[in-house]
Formats: C-alpha cells, sequence, structure tokens
C-alpha cells in the first residue's frame, strides 16, 4: 500500500521548508511559524514510525508530548512577541539587536 | 494506485504547497492560513495512519488554539511590518541552500535503509484497545507517568510565564500572578 | 426483506444497497455512494429543519414579550423564514473596498460547516449515527472551535472597525467560554468510561447523568450557551453597541449563512446537552422499537431548545468584564472541582445501585453547598462595602447641604 519512505520523505520536505521559513525570513511571527512546520514534520515521522513498527504504544506517547511542548512554546513565544512589540513598535528580528538602548 | 494512495498524495501535495505558500507569502494573515491548512492536511494524515485521536488533538490543539493565538498576535503586531518592507533578510539564499542540502543529504541516507521500503503491517488491534492502551500508559506507574506529568508542568510553567511576560507594563508586574 | 420494526435504518440500508447493487456497481463503490448520500441527506434535513427552528423562536420570543410573532406568511406564519431565506438570497453581494477577498468569502463557510460538522456524531437513534468514532466528545470540541477561527476571520477581513471589535470579543469569549465547556464534557465521559457518544448514550441506559452530576450539566448549558452567543451572551452582536459586531460587512446569502449557523448551532448545543445529560435516545422501549428512541431524542432536544429561547427571552445582555470575571472566577474552578469530585465519588462505587446515585449526588450537593457560602459571604461583604459607601456618601451630601 502506501511505503513508509514516502511518508519519511513529506516529512523531511516539510521539515526543510520550516527551516528556511526560520532561517530567512525577518519577521519573528513568520519565525514561528516555520518552527511549527518542523514540529509537525517531526511528529509526523515520530506517527509513521510508530505505525510501521512494533505498535508499542510510546510512539503516540512522544507524539502527545510533543504536541504539549509546542503548545507551550508557542505560548511563550507569541507573549514574548507581545512584549518586544510593546517596547520597540517593532517585530523584525534583525532591528532587536540590542541588549540594552 | 490504489485508493488511499491516491488520497495521501493529494493531501500531501496540498500540504506541501500551502507550507510553501506559508514561508513565501508578503502578507501574515494569508501566511497564518496557509498554516491552518497545513495542519489540518497533517491531521488527514494522522487519519490515513490510524491515529485517529492523535488527529483529533492536532485540530484540537494546533487549529483552535495556537493558529487562533498566531492569527490574533498578527492583527496586534500589524502596524509593524507592512507588505512593502522586505519579507527576508540579507542572507536568505544561504537558507535556501541549507535546506536544499539538507533534504538531499536525509534522502540520501534513507535509500541506504532497507526497512524503509517496507509496507505498513495488518493492523490486528481494534481502536478502541489502542486508546485504551494509550490512556493506562499515561498514568500506568511502570510507563510513562513521568513524562506526562513533567508535561503538565511544563504547561502551567509556559501559562504562568506567558501572563508575567505579556502583562502591561507599569501595572504591577510584581503583583501575584494568576495560575 | 421484509420490513423489520426493530431494526428500521438497518432494512432501509441493506434495501438501499441492494437497489445499488441491482444497478451494476461494485460493492466498494456502493459504500462510498451509501455514505455520500447520508452524508448529504443529514446535512440537507439539519438545514432545512432550521427554518422551523427559527419560526419556533420567534414566535416564542414574541409571546414571551407579549406580542403575537410573525403570523402572516402561511397558518401560524410558518412560512415566515422562507420569505426571509428568498429576501436574503435575492439581495446583491456587496464586497466593501480593502476587504480581505479570501478570509471574507471562506469565513461564512467555516462556520456553517463546523455547526453541521458536529452531527456527524450525534446518535440519533439505537443504530443511526452518522459516524461512530471513539473520540467523539473531543472531535466535537475541535469542531466547535473552528467556528470561533470563522467568526474571527470575518472580523479581521472585514476592513471595518466594529467588525474588528466584535471578533476579538468573540474570541476572547469563545476561547474563554471553551475552556467550562471542555472540563464539564469530561464529567460524562468519566461516569461512562468512553469518549465515543454512542457508549455515552447507551451507558444511560440504567440513569441519566443529569441526576449523577447535575452541576456538570448546568454548566456544560451555560457555557454552550455562551460558545454560540446567544443572550445573555451576545455581546457579540450587540445592536447597540457595536453595530451587529463581525457581521456588519456582510450582506445577502453570505449573512444568511452566518445567520443559519447561529440558529443551527443552538439546536446542536441542544442536542448534545439532550445527548451527554439526558439520555440521548433513551426511554420506555428505545432499544426494541428505535423509532420510538427517534422520537425520544427529538422531544429531549426540543425541551432544551425551549430552555434555550426562554433563556434568551429573560436575561438582559451582560457586559464583557463581568462574563470574564463569571467565567474564571467561578464556572472554570467549578468545573474543575466538579471534575475531581466526579473521579473520587466514581472511584468509590462504580456498579450501577441506589448508594452510587445516592454518592453522586452527595458529593454534588456538598460542592453546591460550599460554593454557595462562599458566594453568599463574598456577596454579603460587598453589600457591607457598598452600604458603608452609601452611608459615607450621604454623611458628605448632608454636610454639603448644611454648609
Amino acid at each position: 500500500m502506501i511505503p513508509l519512505s514516502w511518508y519519511i520523505i513529506f516529512a523531511a520536505v516539510l521539515f526543510c521548508i520550516g527551516l528556511y521559513g526560520a532561517l530567512a525570513r525577518r519577521n519573528a511571527l513568520a519565525i514561528l511559524m516555520g518552527i511549527e512546520l518542523m514540529l509537525n514534520a517531526a511528529n509526523v515521522n515520530i506517527v509513521a514510525f510508530w505505525r510501521y513498527g512494533t505498535f508499542a504504544i510510546r510512539g503516540q506517547v512522544f507524539a502527545l508530548i510533543v504536541f504539549a511542548v509546542a503548545a507551550a512554546e508557542a505560548a511563550v513565544g507569541l507573549a514574548l512577541i507581545i512584549s518586544i512589540y510593546r517596547r520597540r513598535t517593532t517585530i523584525a528580528v534583525d532591528e532587536i539587536n540590542m541588549l540594552k538602548w | 494506485m490504489t485508493s488511499v494512495q491516491l488520497v495521501f498524495l493529494l493531501t500531501a501535495a496540498i500540504t506541501l504547497y500551502a507550507a510553501l505558500m506559508v514561508v513565501l507569502s508578503k502578507h501574515l494573515v494569508h501566511a497564518a492560513l496557509w498554516l491552518i491548512l497545513v495542519l489540518a492536511g497533517i491531521a488527514v494524515l494522522y487519519v490515513l495512519l490510524n491515529a485517529g485521536f492523535l488527529a483529533v488533538v492536532q485540530v484540537a490543539i494546533y487549529i483552535d488554539a495556537i493558529a487562533i493565538l498566531i492569527i490574533i498576535v498578527v492583527m496586534l503586531t500589524q502596524r509593524a511590518m507592512g507588505e512593502t518592507s522586505m519579507q527576508v533578510n540579507r542572507s536568505w539564499w544561504l537558507a535556501a541552500l541549507t535546506s536544499i542540502v539538507l533534504f538531499v543529504g536525509l534522502v540520501a541516507l534513507f535509500n541506504q535503509i532497507p526497512f524503509l521500503q517496507s509496507d505498513a503491517p495488518a493492523l490486528d488491534v481494534d481502536a478502541e484497545v489502542l486508546l485504551d492502551d494509550l490512556g493506562v500508559s499515561l498514568v500506568d506507574v511502570d510507563q510513562y507517568i513521568l513524562p506526562f506529568e513533567v508535561a503538565s508542568v511544563l504547561l502551567l510553567a509556559a501559562l504562568v510565564g506567558s501572563i508575567m511576560i505579556a502583562w502591561p507594563r507599569g501595572s504591577a508586574s510584581e503583583e501575584e500572578h494568576e495560575a | 426483506m421484509p420490513f423489520d420494526i426493530n431494526d428500521p435504518f438497518v432494512w432501509f440500508g441493506e434495501w438501499f444497497r441492494g437497489l445499488l447493487q441491482g444497478l451494476g456497481l461494485a460493492p466498494g463503490m456502493v459504500t462510498f455512494v451509501q455514505n455520500l448520500l447520508g452524508a448529504l441527506a443529514l446535512g440537507t434535513i439539519v438545514l432545512v429543519a432550521t427554518f422551523f427552528l427559527i419560526w419556533a423562536e420567534r414566535k416564542i420570543v414574541a409571546r414571551i414579550q407579549d406580542r403575537l410573532g410573525p403570523n402572516r406568511v402561511g397558518p401560524y406564519g410558518i412560512f415566515q423564514t422562507f420569505a426571509d431565506a428568498i429576501k436574503l438570497v435575492t439581495k446583491e453581494l456587496i464586497t466593501p473596498v480593502g476587504a480581505d477577498i479570501i478570509p471574507y468569502n471562506l469565513a461564512p463557510l467555516l462556520t456553517v460547516m463546523s455547526v453541521v460538522g458536529v452531527w456527524a456524531v450525534i446518535p440519533l437513534a439505537p443504530r443511526l449515527t452518522g459516524s461512530d468514532i471513539n473520540v467523539g466528545v473531543l472531535y466535537v470540541v475541535s469542531i466547535s472551535a473552528v467556528g470561533t477561527l470563522g467568526i474571527m476571520l470575518a472580523g479581521m477581513s472585514s476592513n471595518n472597525k466594529y467588525a474588528l471589535l466584535g471578533a476579538f470579543r468573540t474570541v476572547a469569549q469563545m476561547l474563554s467560554y471553551a475552556v467550562p465547556m471542555v472540563l464539564a464534557l469530561l464529567v460524562p465521559v468519566l461516569l461512562s468510561g468512553s469518549m465515543g457518544m454512542v457508549q455515552i448514550t447507551e451507558a444511560q441506559g440504567s440513569i441519566w447523568f443529569v441526576l449523577l452530576a447535575p452541576l456538570a450539566a448546568l454548566i456544560f448549558f451555560i457555557s454552550s450557551i455562551a460558545e454560540v452567543g446567544r443572550a445573555p451572551f451576545d455581546l457579540l452582536e450587540a445592536d447597540s453597541e457595536i453595530v451587529a459586531g463581525f457581521n456588519i460587512e456582510y450582506s445577502g446569502l453570505r449573512f444568511g449563512m452566518f445567520f443559519v449557523a447561529e440558529f443551527l448551532h443552538a439546536f446542536t448545543i441542544s442536542a448534545l446537552t439532550a445527548t451527554l445529560f439526558l439520555g440521548g435516545w433513551q426511554g420506555p422501549g428505545a432499544n426494541d422499537y428505535p423509532l420510538l428512541g427517534l422520537l425520544y431524542f427529538f422531544i429531549k432536544t426540543a425541551v432544551v431548545y425551549f430552555v434555550v429561547i426562554w433563556i434568551r427571552g429573560t436575561f438582559p445582555r451582560i457586559r464583557i468584564d463581568q462574563m470574564n470575571s463569571v467565567n474564571w472566577k467561578f464556572f472554570t474552578p467549578l468545573a474543575l472541582a466538579g471534575l475531581v469530585v466526579t473521579a473520587v465519588a466514581e472511584k468509590l462505587v462504580t456498579e450501577y445501585s441506589l448508594n452510587r446515585i445516592l454518592v453522586h449526588l452527595g458529593s454534588s450537593a456538598l460542592l453546591f453547598v460550599i460554593v454557595f457560602t462562599i458566594l453568599g459571604s463574598y456577596a454579603r461583604a460587598r453589600r457591607r462595602e457598598l452600604k458603608g459607601l452609601a452611608i459615607r456618601g450621604s454623611e458628605v451630601s448632608a454636610v454639603e447641604s448644611q454648609a
């Protein structure tokens, strides 16, 4: 039916697209979106290996913990972005380059 | 080409196109909407992988919480960067090169592992049993209760931390925070 | 195969399958066509039923307000909604200048889709469910929040200050009230041991869950009303405050879709409350005669819908700060406490017996008494404080009038 390699290659492409988004964009929110893409790609990878392996339940547990970590990281990241926007009125990451002004 | 393969190819194509639009889009609200399409596509892939619970959790956590949060923050900070200023930094070509090199390297690596060409093993347990196993494994002392509890402490820390960070400046950030 | 009164839906499915196979389709294709037609039928019935729901609401609210309601178009005004629908369909679709085209057009679709999608998992009769998934409750939660997304997109893409204000209020209210709703939803899951709606309905054969966990039922009901955005929580479209909120810039059929989505959502949460807490299709004789089960389901849903309309006609609108404080300071801690208390009570007594009912009811009553003692003392302290302010105020005005 569907060989495992299809899922792995899909996850690899998604990860590389997210990597480009995280490295090349100037807007902090766009970088956060790239990070979410990378997390989702890793999650697809984990669940694919769980399905094509021996059905040990730890694959799904791993994926659930990744969900929780992604939610926590998105919340803190967005709070940071709002805080930076309040002080500097900019969220372009190459303009936030001084520790104190 | 069986119907399942067709569904997979269609979903994967839509998801990858949407992911490309996320990183290439100039307008941030459009990028957030494409991100929602990516997350929905990944939920469909979870259903194809017989992980129905994870699919519903994906929709509930990512689309209903994280994507809405991202859209709200985009709306709050929209004055910062309009569509005319540069969306990519000076070394974007290096980032593209890195992504392509990484992808080629990964594909070359995968072709050397014969296990990856295998098909899915038969599904011999019921979905209900899988869900029961998952639930039991998260609270069983011999299994994965420790990562479960650590994840809840992490979420609590993130909750408290993000409230403290985003508290409006000048109005008593030393006040007692509400957990 | 003769008509089987004990299993009419399965009989119908087999007859239809025979019909399709007689036309010469492959078995896989027959299943696909059956599922497709079933989904189409469910969605269409649900959307057409909205016409009569809107008529019922207008008549009942009118009677509560001591007037007649629509009574011109058809006997008792029953075709009024058809006339309104024809009017909406023939109106011009105006797109405001500067509106973001794709979210603007997508928002009504998302809102309607999220509401109709919930009907796929509701068990209508003993062997009649759209889709018997074993995570039905979680599915309902996630699909409802897609509606929140739709409303937010509508407000944001309209290029209008009032629409944006409406969108932010919407997101604040809907996301806030999703928390106690989900916590209260977990109580039937605990009591029946499964997240599937069919299993929850079947577990209520001996006793309805509203008798075991009345607090959770009440919290779920009130939070759902807030999720839908009905009065008294209808500050999302407060006509006197923000000029209709997020759907200002929508005209014609797009507005019609928001309208339909709101009324259908109210009916959907009535159906959910009936399924999760009132026993769904359970009733005397429903197991043997599934058509009776369908009747019981509709009666229960209609009763809950009547209560929703009754509440709409009775209470004034609440302010946004009152809404926030009552949610985070009252409902969420109460729902959490109720969940913990139910879990402990369920562990003490598991099999069906009088003890189980008494233990659950007793723990609920204890929680009720504790909460209302705390509320009472808080209210008394506030009243004393306000009376102190009033006395001081009258002293000041007495001094001023003397001077």
